[in-house]
């Protein structure tokens, strides 16, 4: 009997705890964040989207070598002696174009190791983190500030410019050269 | 008001269906989205969540974009289901809770039928539904709908036993199963009410009280069970059986189950508030007598009346997001070991302390 009665007692009160409690949280204010609409605010030091500044861009090449999953490809070509690249904002000397210098997004784990190597600071983390795509090949970003034809341009520099160098090397195995061994010496 | 429809109409049939399609039109189909989107919205909040925020302004068209949203949506009848059963069975789900409302007193002007037998009729009819869900499940033609509707029908009939023992005690004070009567007598103001001893004053009034608050707490927890709310849920438990007897439906007709759940949730607050908590009654008396407006009365009194089941409709809700769901033994128990003995025992005393 008194633990029929002592059932009762506790079925009440606990619900009338649970209630309270039910209560209480009815009016604290809610957790959500309405996303779209409302952004949480990210830390300093977030790692998002990567950037490349092409203007500070050297193609020097250690972030591709960084990347743990190899997702930055770049293609280096010298310039021709009579072009100027101008120079980074920290002052350094620009000798290379970078015809391709892609991020492939859907690779990109975010680490972040590639920002450290780079000499000019040129690649970093954005707040952009929302850049899904239907097709995976739109998350192949292409930073390279050349048009294409621009591209096939200094490519066919280069190529020229070592053919032109190759035809000299043959020259000079064909007929010894003084001067240079005279450069040599002057540099000794 | 039948007489004002018949002064306007010059027909009996004519005033006759307005009569019984108003409530639904003016009523529970308003009443159903509105509780959809109060059910939402107070889970979301008891959860730290916002709820819809997204159709209107924090949402407040939600609901009616999902019923749009359902009434254009496929109406899906699997090759073994049992088509007459499967197609009659949401109509008398809902025509059972439709029902009920005939005799339930919105107001001194508006009740459908002031009919003698009323609260006698509710129990009767909401019955109706028993049978509507136990074709639910059995057509189907799935396990988990039968089993659902399986304990479903176990549930409502064993917690119809503490109801009608509560309802008859009220019945032996007041000698009357009219609705209409029983919260004509609780006029005045809240003292008047059943819940504090009805009108009479005295010794009987002052006996009453407790054991009035008994009764109600019983036939409040045993409605509860009956219109399979949580935590009395476990013939639609999610985590179960998908959804219990609708699980099978599309469209319309579960929306139709739908929004026989929610007519049956105010129809079951309005038992209780109409005999226990003075109907439509105001318990402060009203502006209408105040003003010697008299025309505002039965507005004020059908506000009264909403605002109490509406309250208690809250108050479903506000127990679903607070307890867990029993178990079919626990829920056996709750009815057969301590409400229906406690209703019995509360029936007994209040019988005798009537004689007094």
């Amino acid at each position: 009997m008194k633990e029929y009665f002592g059932n009762i007692f506790t079925a009440l009160s606990t619900i009338f705890i649970g209630m309270k409690i039910t209560f209480k949280h009815l009016f604290t204010p809610s957790v959500t964040i309405q996303y779209p609409s409302v952004r949480p605010e990210l830390p300093e030091r977030e790692r998002n989207r990567l950037y490349v500044n092409m203007d500070d861009c050297i193609g020097c090449d250690q972030c591709s070598r960084a990347c743990p999953v190899s997702c930055i490809e770049i293609e280096t070509v010298k310039s021709l002696p009579t072009e100027d690249l101008g120079k980074t904002s920290n002052g350094k000397k620009k000798a290379l174009w970078v015809p391709t210098f892609t991020i492939d997004f859907a690779k990109c784990c975010y680490c972040q190791l590639c920002v450290f190597p780079c000499p000019t600071e040129c690649i970093y983390m954005t707040d952009v983190y929302e850049f899904a795509e239907l097709e995976r090949g739109n998350l192949i970003y292409d930073f390279s500030s050349l048009t294409h034809e621009e591209r096939q341009e200094k490519r066919d520099n280069f190529a020229k410019l070592t053919a032109q160098k190759e035809a000299e090397k043959l020259k000079a195995a064909a007929a010894p050269k003084p001067e240079i061994k005279k450069d040599q010496q002057e540099e000794k | 008001m039948y007489n004002l429809f018949y002064n306007i109409t010059g027909s009996g049939i004519i005033s006759g269906v307005i009569l019984a399609l108003l409530p639904l039109f003016a009523f529970i189909l308003p009443f159903a989205l509105f509780a959809v989107y109060l059910e939402r919205k107070v889970s979301a909040h008891m959860q730290d969540r916002l709820g819809p925020m997204r159709v209107g302004w924090h949402g407040w068209k939600q609901t009616i974009a999902d019923i749009l949203k359902l009434i254009q949506k496929e109406d899906i009848v699997a090759k073994d289901n049992d088509k007459f059963l499967f197609n009659l069975s949401p109509i008398i789900v809902f025509t059972g809770s439709y029902a009920a409302f005939a005799v339930i007193p919105f107001s001194s002007y508006f009740i459908g039928s002031s009919i003698d037998l009323g609260i006698f009729y509710i129990i009767a009819i909401t019955g109706l539904s028993v049978a509507g869900i136990l074709m639910a499940g059995w057509s189907s033609n799935n396990k988990y709908s039968l089993l659902g509707s399986m304990r479903s029908v176990a549930q409502i009939i064993s917690y119809e036993i503490p109801t009608i023992l509560v309802v008859l005690s009220i019945v032996m004070v007041t000698s009357s199963m009219n609705l209409h009567t029983l919260s004509e007598m609780q006029t005045g103001y809240f003292w008047n009410w059943f819940i504090f001893g009805g009108p009479g004053l005295g010794l009987t009034k002052f006996l009453l009280i407790p054991f009035m608050i008994i009764g109600f707490l019983v036939i409040y927890i045993s409605t509860l069970a009956e219109v399979n709310r949580t935590p009395f849920d476990i013939p639609e438990a999610e985590s179960e059986l998908v959804s219990g007897y609708h699980t099978e439906y599309s469209g319309m007709k579960f929306a139709m189950f739908f929004l026989a759940e929610y007519a049956n949730m105010f129809a079951v607050s309005a038992i209780v508030v109409a005999l226990f908590l003075g109907g439509y009654q105001s318990p402060f008396g009203y502006l209408g007598n105040l003003f010697n407006a008299h025309w505002l009365i039965p507005i004020e009194q059908f506000f009264w009346f909403t605002f109490k089941g509406v309250f208690f409709v809250f108050v479903q809700m506000w127990l679903r997001w607070t307890l867990p769901r029993l178990r079919v033994d626990q829920l056996m128990t709750t009815s057969w070991k301590y409400l229906i003995p406690i209703a019995f025992v509360n029936l007994l005393i209040i019988g005798l302390i009537t004689l007094l």
